[in-house]
């Protein structure tokens, strides 16, 4: 009886990349392709090369038992895939993995919930569908049912249950999991900050019990605080793992490379592609490029965009979001929020985006952007620009927040009542 | 320290086992989906159970009326509206089991996409809510027989061996049009084509005695066939079905194995296309 509880050999997902555009083919479609090509349709070994991609492609790895592996790396990057392959919900195309133990995977809260089921109705369902016995649920119900704080609306229909209420049952249920082996896969991003920390305090919980955990999650702080080790996985590839803080470290070094490179220049883009965005800047009040922006003080964001679709463009938004280096959403900005509205826009251009008095604390933050035209993602690019804040008086008191207290600055006021 | 469970992950290839083994060791799954079927049916209609009536006993005053009383198609002897509702009873619960099994994958695509069980529980609990339903149904044969003075005799306890029939039928088939929608989405428009073109093929309004051997035993191609004529033999005294129920128990038979391998060999897919 060795000590492994996950062992990978050379795991490879591939995928057809016209699987990507449609999902599915319809029948008149196939049997056409088959009368065209009736040859092709019987030996249908393999796909024509230049139409596949691999989603994952050779990654091996071993688990201790009791080990909390955290799983890191950029969207896109494989981290589901594997998760998936482990999960036995999908096939790997190639490769081998053994398993040991009862795996229990958690790739979303609230799978199979039905909004016109109570909410005693749901926990009973999805304990089941995450692989929980009967006898198992009526032993931990109460107990399921005092984490979630729910008692009150345990007959109602989970239809009337606010998002946040939803998300609390559905953690609640999958809390009480007892499986040797947990697949996690960014549950933690959902629900109000009070209960993302109970939910952190449990997962600690299995960990210490001995459980195996792979946890994946792009917010480095959770991963830094629950695992003892990481894989980072990088265009389907396992690039490095070890020591927790090491990989993290490895892997934000390797971002900060990624948005240096100029926007224009950058492959790992989604959407359409009609429209793009080409570059990016920062300005003070006075309109001067600056390489940094301060605390407290106007600090203007400019984004170049250009097209070769018939002008003029309407119905644009552009979004920026502000996020931590481990990966926190801290703000959004967005056009639509403002209700400014981008019509008419010619060929090429710039948009600002003016923030009066910037509320973050010193340090460097990583910036994504995203573009829309009528609702549809034009050039959405993640990590893609960084910002570095030095010290400013926000306040006019000359006094800011210590470093370890960082974060967002907002106004306030103090008096005595 | 226990042994543990392990699993073997790897790419399977061609034809693979049913594992039917792990489908009892879900058989809580099934029992819940299935409870939920039910349950979310029965709670977002307006009329609730009285639906499951509604539709048979209309289908069968239609039918009634115009193949009955004015087309005088034959009923072997029973009264017209017996003769239609007792086989519209299983009629119905096979076109609507057919229907929720055909559409089970796709209403469960983030079930499929997030969460690994045996597939194979999605079309069969398509096709077990819909028992229910047919319980409910049921029950308006029973005042019917009451109320034309025909009583039934011992044979009724072998009603649930032709239910099964219907059910194995409708889950066979399910399976393959199931898997086969998953893949190609064109499958949803054929289903209730599919279905239409099915019941005239089955004596639900006319006798199968409009048939000569060996035709009559041909017939039994059809399972449905033997499913309906079982049902009238067994509650209203009608002929036995003869040697064309053997035919439909094979044909059953074959459609469920056949469509379970089928579904499995595509079922790894499944996530990948939903």
């Amino acid at each position: 009886m060795g000590r492994i509880a996950i062992c990978a050999e050379r795991l490879g997902k591939q995928y057809r990349i016209d699987t990507y555009r449609a999902p599915y083919a319809t029948l008149r479609e196939s049997l056409i392709r088959a009368v065209q090509a009736p040859l092709r349709f019987l030996q249908r070994k393999g796909y024509p090369v230049d139409r596949t991609i691999w989603a994952l492609k050779g990654v091996s790895f071993e688990v201790q038992r009791g080990e909390v592996v955290g799983i890191i790396g950029r969207n896109g990057a494989g981290k589901s895939t594997l998760l998936k392959i482990l999960s036995r919900i999908t096939e790997p195309t190639e490769g081998y993995a053994e398993i040991h133990g009862r795996v229990g995977s958690l790739l979303e809260v609230g799978t199979g919930f039905h909004p016109e089921l109570t909410g005693r109705e749901n926990i009973y369902l999805n304990g089941a569908i995450l692989g929980m016995r009967k006898a198992e649920i009526d032993r931990k119900f109460d107990e399921i049912v005092a984490f979630a704080e729910l008692e009150k609306f345990l007959d109602t229909p989970v239809k009337y249950y606010s998002s946040g209420m939803y998300v609390r049952l559905a953690f609640s249920v999958a809390a009480y999991l007892e499986p040797e082996i947990l697949l996690v896969d960014e549950v933690l991003a959902v629900g109000d900050a009070g209960f993302q920390k109970k939910c952190l305090g449990k997962m600690g919980e299995v960990a210490k019990e001995g459980r195996t955990v792979l946890f994946v999650s792009h917010n480095m702080a959770a991963v830094e605080a629950l695992c003892n080790r990481a894989c980072w996985i990088k265009e389907g590839r396992l690039v490095d793992s070890g020591v927790v803080s090491v990989i993290i470290r490895r892997y934000l070094e390797d971002l900060s490379v990624l948005r240096s490179i100029p926007l224009r220049d950058r492959l790992d883009r989604q959407g359409r592609g009609h429209v793009v965005l080409t570059d990016y800047g920062l300005m003070d009040n006075q309109g001067r490029k600056v390489e940094f922006a301060i605390s407290g003080q106007e600090l203007n964001i400019v984004l170049s965009y250009e097209t070769k679709d018939s002008v003029p463009l309407d119905d644009m938004v552009f979004g920026i979001g502000i996020f931590t280096l481990y990966g926190q959403h801290l703000i959004q900005c967005n056009n639509q929020l403002t209700g400014t509205e981008f019509n008419g826009l010619g060929r090429s251009g710039r948009v600002r985006c003016k923030i009066p008095r910037l509320p973050l604390t010193p340090g460097v933050f990583n910036l994504n952007f995203i573009l829309r035209r009528k609702g549809e993602i034009e050039d959405w690019i993640q990590d893609a620009g960084q910002l570095t804040v030095e010290a400013g008086d926000f306040f006019g008191t000359g006094r800011l927040p210590p470093p370890s207290h960082g974060g967002l600055l907002v106004d306030q006021e103090w008096g005595i009542v | 320290m226990t042994s543990l469970p392990v699993v073997i992950i790897k790419p399977s290839k061609g034809w693979v086992s049913l594992k039917l083994g792990e489908l009892w060791e879900y058989r809580e799954l099934l029992y819940f989906l299935t409870w939920r079927d039910i349950k979310v049916r029965y709670k977002q209609t307006v009329l609730g159970v009285a639906w499951a009536v509604i539709q048979p006993f209309f289908s069968m005053v239609v039918f009634s009326l115009f193949f009955g009383h004015l087309a005088k198609i034959p009923s072997d002897g029973i009264p017209y509206p017996l003769f239609s509702y007792a086989a519209l009873l299983p009629w119905n619960y096979f076109a609507q089991s057919l229907h929720q099994a055909s559409n089970s994958l796709i209403g469960s695509s983030n079930l499929i996409s997030k969460v690994y069980f045996p597939r194979l529980l999605i079309p069969i609990s398509g096709v077990l809510s819909g028992v229910i339903d047919f319980a409910v149904a049921f029950t308006v044969l029973m005042g019917m027989m009451i109320y034309y003075s025909v009583w039934p005799t011992p044979r009724i306890l072998l009603l649930p061996f032709f239910l099964l029939l219907a059910l194995i039928t409708a889950l066979g088939t399910g399976t393959w049009l199931s898997a086969l929608n998953v893949e190609y989405r064109d499958v949803r428009y054929v289903v209730p084509f599919l279905t239409q073109f099915w019941m005239f093929a089955t004596p639900v309004v006319y006798p199968s005695s409009l048939l000569s051997e060996p035709w009559r035993t041909l017939y039994g191609l059809n399972p449905m066939v033997g499913v309906v004529e079982g049902f009238r033999w067994v509650l209203l005294g009608a002929n036995p079905p003869g040697a064309l129920l053997v035919v439909s128990i094979w044909v059953s038979i074959l459609l469920l194995v056949s469509g379970a391998y089928y579904f499995r060999r595509i079922e790894k897919r499944f996530a990948d296309i939903i």
